[in-house]
């Protein structure tokens, strides 16, 4: 049950007590020291608490946690020697999905992701992760470049949509998602896509092809926002939580349903609390998911990833 | 077909069924191209009596329990007679074959869920079997939110077997009808060779009414309309419905033509076949 007003009360009793531990007079530290473990103890148990069993409204509040590590702060941990390249060579360089090539424990990588901003300005400038079509073709241009080398390619996915503008809609928004998924099935090298916080629609999908697709435990990945489904099915977006419930756009269901290959755990705190360690979770999975992937040729590669796609679906047929 | 009289939705004037039938549901007073119901489509394009429907009996499951899906299902059945809101099959168009889908609009607005994607991507496989090129109507409203995100996907399964049967050197011609938006419009519908679109078609990525809402502001006159789109680059060519048979007949002989011609040529020249 996480809630934001919990988790701001319970980082100033942290604070608090880490305050008071470096404050003890020293003839008094016997007697308060087992009263202070006792409230660490129980910080503890109340961090557990708030985030465990969430609800799917709670998921979709901690997926757009504004202090979430964006694609940038994962690649500062986890890609040595980054650099980051711009422009679709059409039209301009979109902000809100960056790209580049670097290092990754030793491999060669192009990695690509949405990428939203820390602060209004940096959002604005960011368009809060959601990309024009000059973000897609740039992504599909550097997939492409990831090719022609020989690069393994890595997808880091939070976006809460495609940018719905007059702009974008002029200049093709649709056409460069369908064109970015129809090609990514082809592409000869390695692709691993992670859900890193929100999976909106198609703005996600157009990043979302892979051999093997992740999500994190406090991530959702939706065909359409909850706000949205309640707005257009009972004409009321504060019906968000029942949208959120009936969509499920949660990890586990969606591993269930063949969507994702796995579930990367967050800290228990959260990846917002602690960016460093949701990082190293992710290497962790990289590596090993890097290396059964370079045991394939890269014919049966592309034959795993249609056929991964070709199976999901429900129906009744008789 | 039960009503005897429609109103026109862009000038309102009223007309007989009989005669909005006989001009192809192009009101006679102004144009406007009326959607039309998906088995009238496929007699006015094809062949006389060469069309072979495939994947007839698929219907859809309820794989998320969505309030409310298994009832609306049941309604659009009822109403259209269909079992979901694509008509695949094989027919002749001037002689020519091709692998036809037609999305039928009055079934949950044609929305794309795991039927639509299935029977779209076992119709581009059937196709590259028979390497025949593809013709799909589209209509939608973009993915059927009822199937979460099982919907989603069926964007990735029918873009992929797009690609494939594209690989191997196969036409897909798509028509954007009224309206083309949202997941359909992000996948098979603009991923054609050549893309037709119906004269005011409303195609695009995001509906008119969301992109007011995120943009406060109000849409220029004529935006996401075929003529519009076309003029951005976006679309091969605007087709009155009077001309669209023509069109592309004209366009799969001229394919045709060209594979036979090669053959010839490599034949001749090379001894090849």
């Amino acid at each position: 049950m996480y809630k934001k007003e919990i988790e701001e009360q319970l980082k100033e009793l942290q604070h608090k007590l880490s305050n008071l531990k470096s404050n003890i007079p020293n003839d008094d530290v016997i007697r308060i020291n087992p009263l202070i473990k006792e409230l660490e103890e129980n910080a503890v148990k109340l961090k557990t608490e708030l985030y465990s069993k969430l609800t799917p409204t709670e998921r979709v509040q901690l997926a757009r946690h504004p202090k979430r590590p964006t694609t940038l702060d994962y690649i500062k941990y986890l890609i040595k020697d980054f650099i980051q390249f711009h422009g679709d060579r059409r039209h301009l360089n979109d902000h809100a999905i960056i790209g580049g090539v670097g290092i990754f424990e030793g491999i060669p990588v192009t990695v690509i992701g949405h990428q939203k901003g820390r602060g209004t300005k940096d959002n604005i400038k960011r368009n809060f992760g959601s990309a024009h079509p000059e973000g897609y073709r740039k992504a599909l241009r550097l997939m492409k470049q990831a090719e022609k080398f020989n690069r393994p390619i890595l997808l880091f996915i939070d976006t809460p949509a495609a940018y719905p503008g007059i702009g974008a809609e002029e200049r093709g928004q649709a056409e460069a998602i369908a064109f970015n998924i129809y090609e990514m099935f082809t592409l000869k090298t390695q692709m691993i896509s992670i859900i890193t916080g929100e999976g909106g629609s198609g703005g996600a999908l157009g990043l979302g092809i892979a051999d093997r697709v992740f999500m994190l435990t406090n991530t959702f990945y939706s065909v359409i926002p909850p706000e949205g489904c309640a707005s257009i099915l009972w004409k009321d977006a504060r019906r968000s939580d029942e949208a959120a419930k009936a969509l499920k756009i949660d990890p586990e269901i969606i591993l269930q349903f063949g969507v994702i290959d796995d579930i990367i755990d967050e800290p228990q705190c959260g990846a917002h609390e602690d960016h460093e360690n949701a990082a190293n979770q992710i290497r962790k999975k990289l590596l090993v998911t890097l290396e059964e992937l370079f045991q394939y040729s890269i014919e049966d590669l592309l034959e795993q990833r249609y056929n991964k796609y070709r199976k999901i679906g429900q129906f009744r047929e008789n | 077909m039960a009503n005897l009289f429609i109103k026109c939705p862009n000038c309102g004037t009223t007309h007989f069924q009989k005669i909005l039938a006989k001009s192809l549901y192009v009101c006679p007073d102004c144009n406007f191209h009326h959607r039309m119901h998906a088995w009238s489509r496929i007699h006015i394009t094809v062949d006389k009596n060469t069309f072979k429907e495939i994947d007839k009996k698929m219907k859809s499951a309820d794989p998320l329990g969505f309030p409310t899906y298994e009832d609306r299902l049941k309604k659009a059945m009822k109403e259209t007679g269909e079992n979901e809101a694509v008509i695949c099959g094989e027919a002749t168009i001037e002689k020519i074959p091709v692998a036809l889908f037609v999305m039928e609009t009055r079934f949950i607005m044609a929305s794309m869920g795991s039927v639509v994607g299935e029977k779209i991507t076992r119709l581009f496989e059937y196709a590259l079997e028979k390497k025949i090129p593809v013709v799909g109507f589209c209509a939608s409203g973009g993915a059927r939110m009822q199937e979460g995100i099982l919907s989603l996907m069926q964007m990735a399964k029918t873009s992929a077997a797009v690609k494939k049967h594209s690989d191997a050197g196969l036409l897909y011609i798509p028509v954007l009808c009224h309206p083309t938006t949202g997941g359909v419009t992000a996948s098979f519908a603009y991923l054609g060779d050549i893309i037709i679109a119906e004269p005011k078609a409303l195609i695009g990525f995001a509906g008119p009414r969301v992109i007011e809402q995120t943009i406060n502001q109000k849409l220029p006159e004529g935006f996401q309309r075929a003529e519009f789109l076309l003029e951005h680059g976006m679309l091969d060519k605007v087709v009155p419905r009077s001309m669209m048979r023509e069109t592309l007949a004209n366009i799969l002989k001229i394919h045709q033509l060209s594979n036979k011609v090669k053959k010839k040529y490599r034949i001749e020249q090379y001894g090849l076949k």
